[in-house]
């Protein structure tokens, strides 16, 4: 049920992001979240694309540094304190988020968030159990 | 004011008084050397000089050189000349690749060495009516040590204050009048900028700055002097031919008077290794010649400087070195620690990284900064921030353990680190001095 994210390291400095961005839409390549974690020196920029291998391609093909990791795309109801359920289901069973962010757009009535987490495969019988969708990367449009 | 000298009869010598007692010298410490130390009496073998062919200065060419190469070579015991139940002390300074240069003093070196560094505060115009702050850091570093001494031998009330923590530094030299400060020339700026801060430029007394191991530039010189309202004086030495008191400078403060009686001076060109005519710019080579423990012959300072023999209005006799102008070796000084780009080569290696980098020293607020760029490979790069950043952390202390200071670490997208023809730039030195 994982997807696969690319994790990009960025320089900080004015125009980098621009750079990458630019790179990604010159090459047709669809982003459907973005996410950046930062220090005062670099940040990690974290995307999901429509094509997770050309967008790799392209990347590293032009310098840059980065990688892939599996994570969960994440249902969630789309109203107040729709998130909550889903935190709290992971809560009780002591699952710890590494990071989380969320994904532009509705593939159906739901909002969807990204999950990194240890032990993937046992959250996401658990999420089932609890009727919480997790969504696959055909869901989501990703080759 | 009549100028004092702390031991006149070498000070003010005459240039035959001073050559015959180098002669003498060099002879018996050639001699020494040869009976004591197997690695130089090797290295005389392989050039074919034996003790009976240095009969004085003029011969002094004949003598192989010695390098930080061979410190690092021969350490920790290869060139000492006395049995260790004979030395007292050992001093140290950061070397290349991780070895550090270990100097070994008996008493009576401990004791020359003193006598240097007292002659530098009497020319400073020290007293035993004076109170002296000995702001260099104390311990393995010869700044402390050595003015410590020295001011003992002049007979100052010697505040032993080691470096840092300026509200302490402030506090003694306001209650107990301190009268000279010795430290680093940085630092005296950041005490006078605090001083000024803080409003207690009237409780000041001092009349006089001992000022070394790093180098600063005659605009520094002024503005310490009408900040802190003393006469700032320049110091040379390296821990390898002793510490401080190498060389010292007059009320004239137009170059350092090197300590002749104990080091002969001089000047080669560092390519061709030849020995220059007086007044040409080189290479500073140094000739221990009372040294006990650790004596070493034409040791290479890779300084680059100009001896002059002009008559000093101070009457000392004694040659003086002009303040270093560069180094032929690429060798940094940051915070008065000797830090060489191989060392963090190595450790950027041994840690998995590639040798990929730059080094930038700047100086911000009066003190040195050091800052390490490293382009970051696929290998060392996860989508974990606390991974990299605990990779850091790791790469941040190997560094501290080498160079003993410490070194900011930037990590740098791949090839972002500026390369001229080819060949990358690894040292950006922003400092203005």
């Amino acid at each position: 049920m994982a997807i696969k994210q690319i994790t990009v390291f960025l320089e900080n400095r004015a125009g980098r992001l621009l750079e990458i961005t630019q790179l990604l839409a010159d090459n047709k390549i669809d982003l459907r979240a973005l996410n950046i974690a930062e220090t005062t020196d670099y940040g990690l920029l974290r995307i999901i694309a429509d094509d997770t291998e050309k967008a790799l391609t392209v990347l590293k093909e032009n310098g840059a540094i980065a990688t892939t990791t599996d994570v969960l795309a994440v249902a969630v109801p789309n109203v107040s304190g729709g998130l909550n359920t889903l935190l709290r289901v992971l809560a009780n069973a002591n699952v710890d988020v590494s990071y989380m962010y969320s994904i532009f757009g509705h593939a159906d009535e739901n909002a969807y968030m990204i999950l990194q987490l240890a032990e993937a495969d046992e959250v996401v019988a658990l999420l089932q159990k609890n009727d919480i969708i997790v969504a696959t990367e055909e869901k989501l449009g990703i080759n | 004011m009549a100028e004092r000298y702390y031991q006149k009869d070498m000070e003010c010598a005459s240039r035959e008084e001073m050559v015959a007692l180098q002669n003498e010298r060099l002879v018996a410490q050639v001699k020494h050397v040869w009976d004591n130390v197997p690695y130089y009496r090797k290295k005389m073998e392989e050039k074919g000089v034996t003790p009976d062919d240095i009969k004085g200065i003029e011969d002094l060419h004949k003598l192989p050189f010695l390098t930080k190469d061979d410190l690092r070579e021969a350490y920790p015991y290869g060139l000492l000349a006395k049995p260790l139940a004979d030395c007292v002390r050992i001093q140290s300074t950061s070397g290349t690749t991780g070895k550090r240069v270990v100097a070994f003093y008996t008493q009576h070196d401990v004791d020359l060495w003193e006598d240097c560094c007292a002659r530098a505060i009497v020319a400073a115009g020290g007293t035993n009516e004076d109170v002296c702050q000995v702001a260099y850091g104390y311990g393995l570093f010869t700044g402390g040590p050595g003015m410590n001494g020295g001011s003992h031998k002049v007979g100052c009330l010697t505040l032993p204050m080691s470096s840092g923590n300026t509200d302490r530094q402030l506090q003694f030299m306001t209650d107990l009048g301190a009268t000279i400060i010795c430290c680093t020339p940085s630092y005296a700026e950041y005490l006078a900028e605090s001083i000024h801060e803080r409003g207690l430029r009237d409780q000041i007394k001092l009349k006089a700055g001992i000022f070394g191991a790093e180098a600063w530039s005659e605009e520094m010189r002024h503005d310490i002097e009408a900040q802190l309202g003393l006469k700032a004086y320049d110091i040379y030495g390296l821990t390898e031919t002793s510490g401080p008191g190498v060389a010292f400078e007059c009320s004239e403060q137009t170059g350092m008077h090197i300590n002749e009686d104990h080091f002969i001076a001089e000047i080669i060109d560092p390519d061709t290794l030849e020995v220059l005519p007086e007044g040409s710019q080189g290479e500073l080579v140094f000739t221990s010649i009372t040294k006990e423990a650790f004596p070493l012959l034409r040791y290479r300072t890779k300084d680059i400087t100009v001896l002059s023999r002009e008559k000093c209005s101070c009457g000392r006799t004694l040659v003086k070195m002009h303040k270093p102008m560069g180094r032929s070796d690429d060798m940094l000084i940051v915070k008065g620690v000797n830090v060489f780009p191989s060392q963090i080569e190595a450790v950027l290696l041994e840690n998995g990284y590639p040798a990929n980098y730059q080094i930038v020293v700047d100086r911000v607020n009066h003190s040195d900064t050091i800052e390490v760029l490293v382009e970051m490979t696929p290998e060392i790069f996860s989508d974990s921030l606390g991974h990299i950043t605990e990779m850091e952390k790791e790469l941040v202390s190997a560094l501290k353990a080498m160079l003993g200071i410490y070194a900011k670490v930037r990590l740098v997208e791949p090839k972002s680190i500026a390369r001229s023809e080819g060949k990358a730039v690894r040292v950006i030195d922003k400092r203005k001095i």
